[in-house]
């Protein structure tokens, strides 16, 4: 049977709790990021507004779930929050204390905090370095000695299901996906953080594969008490694992609650678009008509007001003026569920929202 | 399966491929049989290495020129492919037999117009003139449901998103007509709300023009959606063969049963996935018996000694498994999401 | 039976055996010894460069001894192997003398070039932004004149002689390394092994030792080893233009220069210099072929 990772003789210590369990452990807020394109010599600047004023909360323990189509910012929202490319403005908090801002600086300590594990491909892994030197860097980076960061590598390998003595002198090209995979998320768990952001890391694999990876995801996550933020195009599995989701579209969060209520009552036409896109599995149940035609609008130049609107089937004049906020919809008590949709907002004006003194149901 | 009479369009007999690897001759595809009727979709389902897209292209000869070792026999129509000389095989790909790729960029060329590169496979295969392909082209376009076709016609393939892409990649294959439509994973690389635009816009024009299709994917949903018949491969081999309702609602062979298992639905709180443990066999250090048999959990003794045979289990549908006969058929039920 | 570890460990079914630790160096030289053309060019120069080191032990004659008599003399003259120059010194001994100042300035230049131009161009790409902007523009100033013309102008603002040579073809060879670095190095950078390396709070010296430098020391030193043969060539052309070293001391470039009058005399001898520069910058480019090969991440 498996090693039992939080037993495992860790070299690294284990970051401290500060707040307690209600404190989030991640606060991120109005994160933003453009990046410059260089429209050639006639062509002006350009700019793709990657991220635009995300923000986004994860509890203790807790699994939020960011899914969303190519170009609608996720990745790069995993980047911004793990402060490897810094964002153009927000503020990242971490168990109540600063983390980023844009003006500072992410000591080397504090950074092992957030780790990020990447889809599987040839550049994941160093290529160049053995399973054992690659999972022993970050804790010789720390101080550990070679010796004791190896004899651990060697006990990671073993803890993710990769028999230490075949795998630990092996080079990553002698990997399989899945396999590589496996040391990919070892090698972040190595450094022992409270905070996991995995960057689709099931799209590349076999579907046998997949359901490997996702399996000890949550093992570990449980055993290691981690939280997670999910990225995934792929709502099935973000439903797996999520406590929470957010749904992305065009660098902007446009929906948001607990993976029950998002699945059960999808509020955001878009949601409900990503939702009845999914193959149905069962060939007598297929899928009769397409939700939406046509691709994502390029992100270099947004739809006016709504982002949504040029896709959406139930957009009126007023989605192309104001662009609609990213608001709590839940009745009284129920959990949270925010929808930046003027449909959802009562008394918008949108003819589907429900007219102001209608609101008390 | 009698009723349908007509003869098939696509035939393979005992296909054998094997590459040439440091060590001997790998094989990787390992004499399957395939038959295909005029009108239908099969797809072949496998994950990666079970040998599924070079069965695909063993179908338009392109694994000659790749210096692999083919045996068997694959027909297209009443035609050897194996035995063609290379001017017969360039008319019959882009012309009888239409091919659409993963990645449309790999085959539509970057310094032409689309408009022009359709054009000029229609005048190269129907002789006909440049502006009549033109039009032909255009036409095209609205049938695979390009917004403002004439002006996309004109467009470099660079200028267009991954779905336009698709599309006009998919009028390519379709501008000679062809009798055969064949797709490696076409919408792998697509989003999902487009994906489900473009297996509708397949079936539609299948539909329409009464193209055969053989569609490779790794999905089982796409399979779901788009196929009429299903052959599931496993290191080289198809290990079950029936029509989609049978293979994905009542699958037989035991690695079909895990690959349902290991769809991924519901939430973590309700139960773990299931699991195909291990990991497919190394084609060039095959185990001796049934390939799946390592990884099998209904294996018995006699499983590891000899390679299985396909059977009938039901009408038309074919199980390589040898404990096929002792399974009753377990449905996988409850595929329909809440 | 499944949800755990054990099960779910997509170990090989097959036993596969424990794979010996090899490092990487190790692998690369067993990958190189192992090619038979690339492998036969290393010991041709290998031949070259010692007999030029060991010149004096080697060498039948003294190279600066003229003889009157064998002037322009035959191939195979007894006490003059290889024929005699137009002032009848040995044209064997004269060719492995020539080795040590030919060599010296084919080497030296792409060394010169490797070390400065690699830390710049990897410096620039690793840094980017800024610092990459104004590494690369001030590179891009040497692009603007013809190699080999920007080698004769600064040879000739330095003055004739080795070491200003030397220095004149550094330049010449600088900002291509340095942009072939600065290439390798932003790719490499965006990897996700190094942004994961970053992540666990290393120092950027450590991230770039460990995890850059070895992806980008391969393509880099392949570069600069097939730039050898450049330089051979380029060398020679500067003593042939009387802007490397001055008679009377031997160099395959100046002896090109000097022998060529006597093509037509003797056609067999005039040529073996010719011969030396070509054989050696082949052998440089065989060699940094195979380096590249043997670097090669496979199986």
């Amino acid at each position: 049977m498996s090693a039992n990772l939080a037993r495992l003789e860790a070299p690294l210590p284990v970051i401290p709790d500060r707040g307690g369990p209600l404190q989030p452990l991640l606060a991120a807020s109005d994160l933003s990021k453009t990046f410059r394109l260089s429209g050639g010599f006639f062509g002006g600047r350009k700019a793709v507004h990657a991220v635009d004023g995300l923000s986004l909360t994860v509890g203790k323990g807790e699994t939020v779930g960011i899914v969303g189509e190519s170009g609608c910012g996720k990745s790069t929202a995993a980047r911004l929050i793990s402060g490897i490319t810094p964002a153009d403005a927000g503020e990242i908090v971490f168990d109540g204390e600063t983390y980023w801002t844009p003006r500072s600086r992410i000591t080397a300590e504090r950074r092992r905090a957030i780790q990020m594990v990447f889809q599987d491909s040839a550049s994941s892994l160093n290529p160049r370095m053995t399973l054992a030197e690659t999972l022993a860097f970050g804790p010789r980076a720390h101080g550990i000695p070679t010796a004791s960061a190896h004899a651990y590598a060697r006990d990671l390998l073993a803890a993710v299901g990769l028999p230490p003595a075949r795998f630990a002198e092996r080079y990553p090209i002698q990997l399989s996906g899945g396999q590589r995979q496996r040391v990919n998320i070892a090698r972040a768990v190595a450094m022992r953080p409270r905070l996991l952001i995995l960057d689709e890391p099931v799209s590349a694999l076999d579907k046998s594969v997949e359901a490997q990876v996702l399996n000890l995801l949550v093992q570990l996550r449980e055993e290691l008490g981690l939280s997670y933020i999910f990225i995934s195009h792929d709502l099935n599995v973000v439903r797996y694992i999520s406590d929470r989701v957010a749904v992305m579209y065009l660098g902007q969060v446009v929906e948001e609650a607990t993976s029950e209520d998002i699945f059960a009552t999808p509020k955001h036409p878009y949601t409900r678009a990503l939702f009845a896109s999914r193959p149905s599995l069962d060939p007598r149940h297929r899928v009769k008509a397409a939700p939406l035609a046509g691709d994502p609008p390029d992100p270099i130049d947004p739809p006016s007001g709504c982002r949504f609107r040029t896709r959406c089937p139930i957009a009126e004049s007023l989605c192309a003026t104001v662009a609609p906020p990213l608001d709590d919809t839940a009745k009284d008590g129920a959990a949270v569920h925010k929808v930046a949709c003027w449909a959802a907002v009562p008394g918008s004006g949108h003819s589907l929202a429900a007219k102001p003194l209608e609101r008390v149901q | 399966m009698s009723d349908r009479m007509a003869a098939p369009i696509l035939d393979i007999a005992s296909l054998s491929v094997a590459y040439r690897g440091a060590a001997g001759w790998t094989p990787v595809v390992r004499g399957i049989d395939v038959r295909l009727e005029a009108g239908r979709t099969l797809v072949l389902l496998g994950e990666s290495g079970s040998g599924k897209s070079v069965t695909l292209r063993s179908i338009v000869g392109l694994l000659r020129d790749e210096g692999a070792r083919v045996e068997g026999e694959v027909r297209v129509g009443a035609r050897n492919v194996t035995t063609m000389s290379d001017p017969e095989l360039r008319q019959l790909r882009g012309g009888r037999v239409g091919f659409i790729f993963q990645e449309p960029m790999t085959a539509l060329d970057p310094v032409f117009r689309i408009g022009d590169q359709i054009a000029e496979t229609i005048v190269r295969h129907r002789g006909t003139t440049w502006k009549c392909a033109m039009g032909m082209a255009k036409e095209l376009f609205e049938l695979v449901q390009i917004p403002s076709a004439a002006r996309r016609l004109s467009a470099y393939p660079n200028e267009l998103s991954g779905g336009l892409r698709q599309r006009a990649m998919i009028a390519m294959a379709m501008s000679c007509e062809p009798e055969l439509l064949l797709a490696d994973e076409p919408t792998t690389a697509l989003d999902a709300t487009v994906q489900i635009q473009v297996l509708l816009l397949l079936r539609e024009i299948q539909k329409e023009r009464g193209t055969s299709m053989v569609f490779v994917t790794h999905d089982l949903g796409v399979a779901a959606e788009i196929a009429d018949d299903v052959a599931v491969m496993y290191a080289g081999q198809i290990v079950e063969h029936g029509s989609a309702d049978q293979v994905l609602l009542t699958p037989r062979h035991p690695y079909t049963q895990a690959l349902t298992r290991c769809v991924v639905r519901g939430s973590y709180r309700d139960a773990a996935l299931g699991e195909l443990g291990g990991a497919p066999p190394d084609l060039g250090r095959l185990p001796a018996g049934c390939s799946f048999a390592p990884r099998c959990v209904r294996r018995a003794d006699e499983c590891l000694l000899a390679a299985p045979e396909p059977c009938e289990v039901a009408p038309s549908h074919i199980v390589a498994c040898l404990r096929a006969a002792d399974m009753a058929a377990t449905p996988t039920g409850e595929f329909q999401e809440s | 039976m499944h949800g755990t570890l054990g099960t779910g460990a997509e170990a090989d079914i097959v036993e596969t055996p424990a794979v010996r630790h090899r490092s990487y160096r190790a692998v690369v030289l067993r990958r190189f010894v192992r090619q038979p053309v690339p492998m036969t060019a290393a010991l041709i120069l290998l031949a070259i460069i010692l007999s030029a080191i060991f010149a004096h032990y080697v060498a039948p004659a003294d190279p600066f001894q003229t003889r009157v008599a064998q002037r322009l003399a035959e191939i195979g003259t007894p006490g003059r192997l290889l024929g005699g120059d137009e002032l009848g010194r040995d044209v064997l001994s004269r060719l492995i003398y020539g080795g040590r100042i030919s060599l010296t300035m084919a080497i030296a230049p792409v060394a010169i070039g490797l070390f400065v131009g690699g830390f710049l161009g990897i410096l620039a790409g690793y840094a980017g932004g800024r610092t990459n902007m104004a590494i690369m523009r001030s590179m891009d100033v040497f692009y603007a004149f013809p190699s080999i013309l920007l080698a004769v102008a600064i040879a000739g603002a330095l003055g004739p002689g080795l070491e200003n040579g030397i220095l004149a073809l550094s330049m010449v060879f600088i900002p291509p390394i340095a942009r072939m670095a600065e290439s390798v190095t932003t790719q490499v950078r965006s990897y996700e092994f190094v942004i994961a390396a970053r992540l666990s709070g290393a120092s950027t010296a450590r991230v770039l030792r460990e995890h850059v430098l070895s992806n980008v020391a391969g393509p880099i030193l392949v570069f600069a080893s097939s730039q050898v043969s450049v330089s051979i060539i380029a060398a020679s052309g500067l003593s042939f233009l009387g802007l490397g070293v001055s008679p009377p001391n031997p160099d395959w470039g100046l002896m090109l220069s000097a022998l060529r009058q006597s093509i037509y005399v003797n056609p067999w001898v005039a040529a073996l210099p010719g011969a030396m520069i070509f054989i050696s910058s082949i052998c440089f480019n065989l060699v940094s072929d195979g380096i590249r090969r043997a670097m090669e991440v496979r199986r």
